[in-house]
């Protein structure tokens, strides 16, 4: 037996372990190229650190809607689709918070994702094959996992590793380009010669492992969300029966989301690439498998209210 | 003797800041509950504005059905005039048990389920109840979450003083409650 309380804390603890981790990777990546291209070391924190607070702002204004545009999604009223939105509507009784915008994706693939920045900014977006294929029950265990990414501030901290990693990768994407094309400056004196030889060897290594590393990192978090809303989700349901037959519905349907790759996959309930939806636990993957979310389900205890 | 002074302040100022939290843990706490009650009350409400047409409309149907219609209005006036928690409680339970049946029984005519009015309220209806249910889920673990703060030492010395007094729960309905209604309907 597993409590939400004891889950929910072991998450934080690794997300904020994972977020350090990232934030030294970014932060030593600057460093070592400031002084590969002849400046200080501060110099490059500086640099890395204004890259990633521009991303930031972007993502924090703008993220949100240009997921959901990116995704074709729609935003529904209640007569569009009643049962949608009463569902969404009892789970954010359920959880205490304000009612989400509601998004429809015309598509016959089965998916769901929730984005936004905090609870007051946050959107939930369902395809209409899903929607159509689920019966009541299934289709509020899936909002049910949807509204968990928005209580535990999934959606907010996808943006953040997004933003952290979307850095790492764009100043890694600098680096091997100014190494192909010799845009490296000549250095300031003869004598740092030597030290700023090491430093380049470090920082070319870096540029090369240090996206691979950051998306590792992020994948191991977007993976631990998912369980965790997993048991939110039925925590707020009481009713882990529900979840588990959506999830068989979900990871069965044979299709493949339009508008979705390899920058947003990690945002749905189950993988929208058909060929990352099945198979074992790697450390590339974005979701854990099917088998390990059900058995996780089937080990929690429910109380009923 | 000046260190005495300032360990006494520093003793002081520490007091404080914990009395201020804890302050303003317990108002959070009782916030949390009054707005689960406010949330109930709000679905309760929808109720019953939802359920006169529900019943006008299988009325036009199940003529046969009398002693369903006549149950739920009489229940749903007595919830109405209830004046506290404790009364309205049981008779939101039972009016919850009588809609069941008159679901239920709404299963014996196909031509009502064929009814898009009736589709509709029926999904309206059970939506509500949901709410309702989900929204006592909710006030409950906020009134748990209330009277273990308000009890704790030292939260106690505080909260007697704002005078906070336990909440009682909004318990589920027992399942001899849920039996007479089905007995009745038979």
């Amino acid at each position: 037996m597993v409590s939400f309380e004891g889950l929910i804390e072991h998450n934080k603890r690794l997300s904020y372990l994972l977020f350090f981790l990232l934030l030294l990777l970014l932060g030593g990546l600057g460093a070592s190229v400031g002084v590969w291209w002849g400046g200080e070391w501060y110099t490059g924190l500086i640099v890395a650190s204004a890259v990633a607070v521009i991303y930031f702002l972007i993502s924090w204004y703008a993220g949100a809607s240009m997921i959901l545009s990116m995704s074709g999604a729609r935003e529904i009223r209640h007569e569009d689709a009643p049962q949608l939105w009463n569902v969404v509507e009892e789970l954010s009784i359920a959880a205490g918070l304000p009612m989400p915008k509601v998004y429809m994706i015309e598509d016959g693939a089965m998916n769901a994702f929730a984005t936004g920045r905090d609870p007051q900014h946050a959107s939930v977006a369902i395809t209409r094959g899903l929607m159509e294929k689920l019966n009541r029950e299934e289709l509020q265990a899936v909002m049910a996992h949807e509204m968990s990414h928005v209580r535990n501030y999934d959606i907010r901290f996808a943006m953040l590793m997004a933003v952290m990693v979307g850095s790492i990768v764009l100043i890694c994407d600098v680096v091997m380009r100014s190494v192909f094309f010799g845009r490296r400056r000549s250095s300031r004196s003869s004598d740092g010669g030597k030290g700023q030889a090491v430093m380049a060897v470090v920082a070319v290594v870096l540029a090369i492992l240090a996206p691979l590393l950051a998306s590792i990192i992020q994948l191991a978090v977007s993976r631990q969300r998912e369980y965790l809303a997993d048991a939110s989700a039925v925590e707020l349901t009481r009713n882990p029966a529900g979840l588990v037959s959506a999830l068989r519905k979900l990871t069965s349907d044979p299709n493949e989301l339009e508008g979705t790759s390899r920058g947003t996959q990690h945002l749905y309930i189950v993988n929208p690439l058909r060929k990352n939806k099945k198979g074992r636990d790697s450390l590339f993957s974005t979701h854990p498998s099917l088998e390990s979310r059900i058995e996780r389900i089937e080990g929690l205890s429910v109380a009923r209210a | 003797m000046g260190n005495g002074v300032y360990l006494f302040v520093a003793m002081a100022a520490g007091i404080v800041v914990y009395a201020v939290y804890i302050y303003n843990t317990l108002v959070r706490r009782k916030a949390s509950v009054e707005n689960g009650w406010s949330q109930i009350d709000v679905q309760l409400k929808r109720r019953y504005d939802l359920i006169p047409n529900l019943v006008e409309t299988v009325k036009g149907y199940a003529t046969h059905e009398r002693e369903v219609f006549e149950r739920i209005a009489a229940l749903r006036s007595a919830a109405l005039s209830a004046t506290s928690p404790e009364q309205a409680a049981p008779l939101q339970n039972q009016l919850t048990g009588a809609l069941k049946s008159l679901f239920a029984v709404s299963e014996n005519y196909p031509e009502l389920k064929a009814n898009r009015n009736f589709l509709a309220l029926q999904e309206e209806l059970a939506s509500t109840e949901n709410k309702i249910a989900f929204a006592r889920q909710y006030y409950n673990d906020a009134v748990k979450a209330f009277n273990i703060a308000i009890d704790v030492f030292p939260n106690n010395l505080i909260s007697r003083r704002l005078g906070y007094e336990p909440r009682s729960m909004w318990t589920a309905e027992d399942a001899s409650e849920l039996q007479s209604v089905q007995v009745s309907w038979r």
